[in-house]
């Protein structure tokens, strides 16, 4: 039934016969402009004024914001955590899928459960629990102190909490995409005699390829975004561990709008391109669930 | 292994459920469970001075207050928005369809500012309010309007696949016999999308909760006034008050916890019904 009504309601919007009166085109032009209202007040200008403020003393005043060695840091310690975390989260997401997918054991919904977890957390909490943990009064505080180790307001707090943050966007996006497309094939290539990494790379990643894209750049978007978790461990050290988001907050707390507003454009562009990955991917047919 | 995992020609099962839970267990649930010991060493009266402090509640009633009520907007707005893209056909629907993840995509951080911005006494909005005497930017109403751009996709992509599911011939047939379109809303749609439309206000609603960077710029962050729970751990942390900061941290897990049960329970609701109406 759903795949039929779906395909027909598509068709066939507006052209449906015995629609067209008044009171219909009335509500029709009531909705769409209270929805494109609303859409421009909340979304459409916020995104305009982004960039408006980064050009607002022109392309010069842009470009030159990009010179501050502290802008230029901030730019690369972003690269830096997302270049570990998106690899580390995307293994993960391929090993937790096979295991959740390929096989049936109990408990595994509640697993599936747990691995989302992240998602219901405050970014607040994903970073306060490594306090907890590393920080000078955490679990572990004074033995990481004796032997000179920084976790907290230092780059590998910064990874841990952003791996925290972006931990299941890849799992989530695979483990139901596997399940639905079954085990038919990678039986067959093990009973013929291929081995079990032949069989996952030639197989298995192949046929979820679309939802891996779709699950990486979802999680690099996150994973250079974040905020929340990184400010409660990052100390916002200038140039050392300010991320791109911090700056942000740093620059327009020092009401330097050009160079915030330049960096927050930056982030706006990774946040389209990623929209327009992300369409391109459901061109292909792949359609999140 | 064997016993509580059905036999399979498959390999692989102990390297990746190995390394999922292993994983699983050091980056999400050890943490977890070191701000649950920390909030549990506190004694019972320490833990319930901080937890229901003036304080603490002034920051609970501002942030589940405005999560409220962004979720409730968006409740309707997320319906108008998703019927609009489902059943209408205007000039820029597809652009505007995928523009609806950008508050999903956008950091949190940039949201932030630019709401603000566009919101202050000088802003592009924020200046035709001012004369209406409406103050937005530094106000629990801008909190709520924060609250709001960071919920809307969660309602809008709920209620979209609800929408497509509602059988059209069962509309026309209901015109046919004489309902008029109120009624026909009233009985067919509603009851088709409305868990969704309670699945989207819970989503929206659970991520409000906690959220953080597109909140304090625009919130005044006045204790008791402007201050968001999120930011009063914060700021307890930025004080080395760990304890107060675990004791809150943990009090809104609790919430998170009950509000994705809520959500399942809302999730297999709609199932049911959906399988129900197939029949």
């Amino acid at each position: 039934m759903a795949a039929g009504a779906q395909s027909a309601s598509l068709d066939d919007i507006s052209t449906r016969p015995g629609r067209d009166t008044i009171v219909s085109s009335i509500v029709r032009w009531t909705f769409i402009s209270l929805s494109l209202l609303f859409l421009a007040a909340l979304l459409f200008a916020p995104l305009a004024t982004v960039f408006v403020m980064a050009f607002e003393k022109g392309w010069r005043a842009y470009v030159q914001s990009f010179a501050d060695p502290d802008t230029a840091a901030a730019i690369r310690l972003t690269l830096i955590t997302a270049l570990v975390v998106v690899p580390i989260n995307t293994v993960f997401g391929l090993a937790a899928s096979w295991a959740m997918a390929k096989f049936e054991f109990r408990g595994k919904s509640f697993l599936i459960t747990l691995i989302d977890l992240p998602l219901a957390v405050s970014p607040v909490i994903s970073g306060m629990v490594y306090v907890l943990l590393f920080g000078l009064h955490g679990w572990f505080g004074v033995w990481l102190q004796e032997h000179d180790i920084s976790v907290i307001f230092a780059l590998p707090g910064i990874i841990l909490a952003t791996m925290f943050v972006t931990f299941p966007y890849v799992a989530r996006e695979l483990i139901p995409l596997m399940q639905q497309l079954g085990n038919d094939e990678e039986e067959a290539a093990i009973t013929l005699g291929a081995g079990g990494w032949i069989t996952f790379f030639r197989v298995t990643l192949p046929k979820v390829r679309w939802g891996l894209v779709y699950g990486v750049i979802l999680c690099n978007a996150r994973a250079m975004g974040e905020f929340g978790a990184v400010s409660v461990v990052s100390g916002h050290i200038r140039g050392l561990t300010n991320t791109m988001p911090l700056h942000i907050e740093i620059l327009y707390n020092e009401y330097n709008f050009v160079g915030a507003f330049a960096v927050a454009s930056l982030l706006t562009l990774l946040a389209v391109a990623t929209l327009v990955v992300k369409t391109l991917v459901e061109r292909t047919g792949y359609r999140r669930r | 292994m064997a016993a509580i995992r059905q036999p399979s020609v498959l390999p692989g099962f102990g390297l990746t459920f190995g390394f999922t839970t292993f994983f699983l267990s050091a980056v999400v649930l050890l943490p977890l469970a070191a701000l649950v010991l920390m909030a549990a060493s506190m004694t019972w009266h320490d833990f319930v001075h901080v937890v229901f402090s003036a304080r603490a509640m002034g920051s609970y009633r501002l942030s589940f207050g405005a999560s409220f009520l962004a979720a409730s907007i968006n409740l309707v707005f997320g319906f108008i928005i998703a019927w609009t893209l489902v059943r209408y056909e205007f000039p820029g629907r597809k652009l505007i369809d995928a523009l609806i993840d950008m508050p999903f995509a956008l950091p949190t951080a940039v949201s932030g500012i630019a709401l603000t911005t566009v919101f202050a006494e000088n802003g592009w909005i924020g200046q035709y309010l001012q004369p209406l005497g409406i103050k937005v930017a530094y106000t629990w109403i801008g909190v709520t309007v924060a609250l709001t751009l960071i919920g809307l996709p969660f309602a809008v992509r709920s209620v979209q696949p609800a929408l497509l599911e509602v059988q059209r011939d069962l509309e026309d047939a209901a015109e046919t016999l004489g309902a008029g379109r109120l009624y026909v809303f009233r009985r067919i749609i509603l009851p088709t999308v409305l868990p969704a439309l309670l699945t989207g206000f819970t989503l929206a609603f659970a991520r409000a909760v906690g959220e953080y960077g597109s909140v304090i710029f625009i919130a005044g962050n006045l204790p008791m006034k402007t201050e968001i729970t999120p930011l009063l751990i914060v700021i307890r942390l930025e004080e080395f008050d760990y304890k107060g900061a675990a004791a809150l941290g943990f009090v809104m897990l609790v919430i998170s916890f009950v509000v994705l049960l809520m959500i399942n329970l809302l999730q297999a609701w709609g199932r049911r019904r959906i399988v129900a109406g197939a029949r």
